[in-house]
Parts: C-alpha cells; sequence; structure tokens
C-alpha cells in the first residue's frame, strides 16, 4: 500500500485491505513500536471552525512523536475572515510544513485543500460530510477489542439521521459484512441516501425504534447524541432523548458483554454508572484517536510503512 | 412512422437529434441553447422499437459540434446526431457519455464548497448509463436526476 503523499479526505478513498493496514498500523503505534518518528516534522493545524478536542487530538499526537504544530484555532484569527479564498490560504501554508489537518464547515472543503496542496491534507471535519480520522479511530477500537472487524453485530444508537460519523462508520463496518441494527426515532432514522449506498454494498441491516426489538445480543452499541436543535418542541426532544439512553438495565437485552462507544461528548445519553464497568470503552476510544492520527500522519508523511 | 416524421419535418441543411429519450426534447433544447438559433423543430412521443417512445429536435442551418452535442449525455445518452447537408445525411454519430462531468453541472448542495469558491464543478457518473446518477467530487452527495443540474 502506497499511502507516501496521500491525503486522507474521506473514507471512501479507501478500500478495505488500506483501512486493515490502517488499523494495524495505529495498533503498532498504540504498542511504541514507532515511537519519536515525526521528530522534525511540522504539522499545521487550520481549524476554520472551533473544534477543540478534535484539535488538541492532532496537536498531542504532533508533538508526542516529537513534531511541531503551527496554526489557527478559529477562522476569526485566519486570513479567511480577510476575504482570501481557501485556496490561496492553503496554497500560502502548504510551504510552510510537512502536512495540513483542517477542519472547514463547508462541504468539500478538504477535497479542493487536497487539490491544491503540495504536502497531504488531512480532513477533520467538512460540514456534514466526512471525518475520516473519527471513523478510523472507531474501527481501531474495534479491533483493538475483538482482534477483529468482521463477524461482528453491531448496534447505532440515537440521531442516526444528522451523524456524520455513523454514515461513514456503517459504510466502514459494511465493507467488513457487520450485521447492523439502526436504533433510531422515525424521525431521526438513517437517510435514505445512506441506506441506498449500504445496499449497494451489499450491507447487512435492520431499523428498529427500540433496543426492547432486538432479536439478538449486540456485541457493540455505538450510541450518539440527539440534539435539542433537531427539535421544534422542547417536550417532544426530552420525551425522545429520554427513550434513547442508556443504563445498566439495558443490557438484559444487549448482552452482558455488549460494549459500549461514543464519539463524545456524551452529554446525558449514556448513565455515568456504566463508566467503570467493563462494558464502557468510549473514553478509551477517544484516547485511540492519538495512535490513529499519529498512524495516519506517519504514513503520509513516510516515516511509518 | 418515423420516415413520415421525417418527410413532414424534413430539413434541408441543419442537425437532426433523434432517439432522445421522452419527455427530454425540452431539456435538450435548453442545454444545446439554440432556442433563438432560428428554425427549430421539436417532436415528441413518437413510437420507436427500440425505446417505446421517443422525441426528435431539429436544428436549422446549424451543424451541431460533438462538444455542444456531448452535453446531451445525461438527459438523452441514447440520442443519435445526425449532420443533414443538402438534404442529406453526411454524418451520424453517437453521443459520449463520460465517466466525469467537469464544469458541466452545479451542485445543488448551497454548502458545497463549489457553490462557495470559484471552482469548476466535478461529478462522476454512477449507476447504469441509460438511467444515470451523479455524485459530486467535492460535497460527494448523489444526485439522482442529472439532466436536471446542466448549467
Ligand atoms: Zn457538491
Amino acid at each position: 500500500m502506497e499511502m507516501l503523499g496521500r491525503s486522507i479526505v474521506s473514507i471512501r478513498d479507501f478500500p478495505k485491505e488500506e483501512i486493515q493496514t490502517i488499523v494495524q498500523k495505529s495498533l503498532e503505534v498504540k504498542a511504541g513500536k514507532w515511537s519519536g518518528v515525526l521528530k522534525d516534522k511540522v504539522l499545521a493545524t487550520l481549524f476554520f471552525e472551533p473544534s477543540t478536542r478534535t484539535r488538541l487530538s492532532f496537536e498531542s499526537a504532533m508533538v508526542s512523536m516529537g513534531g511541531q504544530t503551527i496554526g489557527f484555532a478559529d477562522a476569526n484569527v485566519s486570513s479567511a475572515k480577510k476575504g482570501e479564498s481557501l485556496a490561496d490560504t492553503i496554497r500560502t501554508v502548504t510551504g510552510y510544513c510537512d502536512a495540513i489537518v483542517m477542519r472547514h464547515p463547508v462541504e468539500g472543503a478538504a477535497r479542493l485543500a487536497s487539490e491544491v496542496a503540495t504536502v497531504p491534507v488531512i480532513n477533520a471535519g467538512d460540514g456534514a460530510n466526512q471525518h475520516p480520522t473519527q471513523t478510523f479511530l472507531d474501527l481501531v477500537t474495534i479491533q483493538e477489542e475483538f482482534g477483529r472487524l468482521s463477524n461482528l453485530r453491531i448496534g447505532m444508537l440515537g440521531d442516526l439521521k444528522y451523524g456524520r460519523t455513523v454514515h461513514s462508520l456503517a459504510k466502514a463496518l459494511s465493507l467488513f459484512g457487520a450485521q447492523q441494527v439502526f436504533i433510531s426515532p422515525p424521525s431521526l432514522r438513517m437517510p435514505g441516501y445512506t441506506q441506498e449506498q449500504l445496499k449497494q454494498v451489499g450491507a447487512d441491516y435492520e431499523e428498529i425504534e427500540d433496543i426492547s426489538e432486538l432479536t439478538q445480543e449486540l456485541d457493540v452499541l455505538y450510541v450518539t447524541r440527539i440534539q435539542k436543535e433537531r427539535f421544534a418542541d422542547f417536550q417532544e426532544y426530552e420525551r425522545v432523548a429520554g427513550a434513547y439512553t442508556i443504563n445498566r438495565s439495558a443490557f438484559e437485552v444487549l448482552g452482558e458483554k455488549c460494549r459500549v462507544m461514543h464519539p463524545l461528548p456524551r452529554v446525558d445519553e449514556i448513565s455515568t454508572e456504566l463508566d467503570e464497568t467493563e462494558n464502557a470503552i468510549y473514553f478509551r476510544q477517544a484516547h485511540n484517536g492519538i495512535p490513529t492520527r499519529q498512524a495516519l500522519l506517519g504514513l503520509v508523511l513516510g516515516v511509518i510503512q | 412512422m418515423t420516415t413520415k416524421a421525417h418527410k413532414v419535418y424534413a430539413i434541408e441543411n441543419g442537425t437532426v437529434i433523434d432517439h432522445i429519450p421522452s419527455p427530454n426534447a425540452l431539456k435538450v433544447v435548453k442545454i444545446l441553447g439554440v432556442h433563438q438559433e432560428g428554425i427549430l423543430t421539436v417532436g415528441m412521443n413518437f413510437k420507436s422499437k427500440k425505446q417505446g417512445r421517443k422525441d426528435i429536435v431539429k436544428v436549422e442551418n446549424l451543424k451541431l459540434t460533438a462538444a455542444v452535442t456531448d452535453r446531451l449525455a445525461l438527459v438523452a445518452p441514447t440520442a443519435t446526431i445526425n449532420i443533414i447537408e443538402g438534404g442529406k445525411v453526411t454524418e451520424k454519430r453517437p453521443i459520449k457519455v463520460p465517466l466525469e462531468f467537469k464544469g458541466l453541472l452545479r451542485c445543488p448542495n448551497p454548502n458545497c464548497i463549489t457553490n462557495v469558491e470559484e471552482i469548476p464543478t466535478h461529478f462522476k457518473r454512477e449507476g447504469e448509463l441509460t438511467k444515470p446518477t451523479v455524485r459530486c467530487r467535492y460535497c460527494e452527495r448523489i444526485y439522482k436526476d442529472p439532466g436536471d443540474l446542466v448549467i
């Protein structure tokens, strides 16, 4: 697999074999195999839209492997504010660094950046479209927990309509033949166009409205937050959100061994009583963002093979 | 049937676009931008052995080049182009349906970078040749009626 110089824009750019290699390299990094390989490398972090968690994760990934970062955390301090085009900002920054990570509110911004940059561009979120490093770290966490990505039963719960995280993850898991169960209120179902794409790749999935309708236990339940903004009526929001919270008693239907994941931040959709249980792997999932991003940076910069 | 249709609307010089899937004739006229270019004959809903119903567009006194007619790939992929000179067909060609379309379509997603920055759009064709869908290279959305997106 040739990763040197490549941009990481969309999970759609990666066939199954490449995803497997990236997951494997991430676990090697986590085990300490490639320490210090980002020494003397400079990463530009361009956050045209603030996202403290993602930015800190990239900066920590870079610094703890010997690299450095430059950049901005908010479009207000960047030249974009002065009316410079995105393409021109990227053409300039590309001369100051070895790689660029960017978040931008407009869909396709990272693709455009990858076309004009002379260094690899890593997409850290482009509007409602893609956030591929999140998908990779989700897969790394599943591989770490189960030793495989195939042959798993995975439930996705909550807001499946607007959550780009679950759209990308569902597509990636389909490549590995996962059995998927989408659990959501009718108004927040997995969108038709995502379901079309899942059908195209022969995905095995079903849709239900409540975990009580599960006919088999799950290996993983991936929980997403239902946001207030999606509802015109606050009481309707409270009623729906309340029905999609996970506590200890849920494991009677999920199965004692079911692992719970969440892209964080969590509000109250997962009861804190789970935090200390073996079922809860969401904090480890967040921490896996570091080795996953280090592996991706190392691969595109040619220091991890 | 078709012979009679051709007799009625026969032209001496120009371009005949035949085998347009019904009811796309008016979209063809719009995309070609020929509505003010002299006499135009639009025939719709002719019976066709191959496709059930077909439309025909005849543009008098204009020899449309392939660069122009290939823009019809998304509304009339099955069409044939006949160049008529002195009442005779001097050239007959199909429409080339490429895998990618650069600068031909607009992306209807208002939050797509192609509607924010000054860059040409870029779509990839997916699905069947006769019923294509397109995917925006930038925002990655898929559109089912690409003929309506032609700029
Ligand atoms: Zn688009």
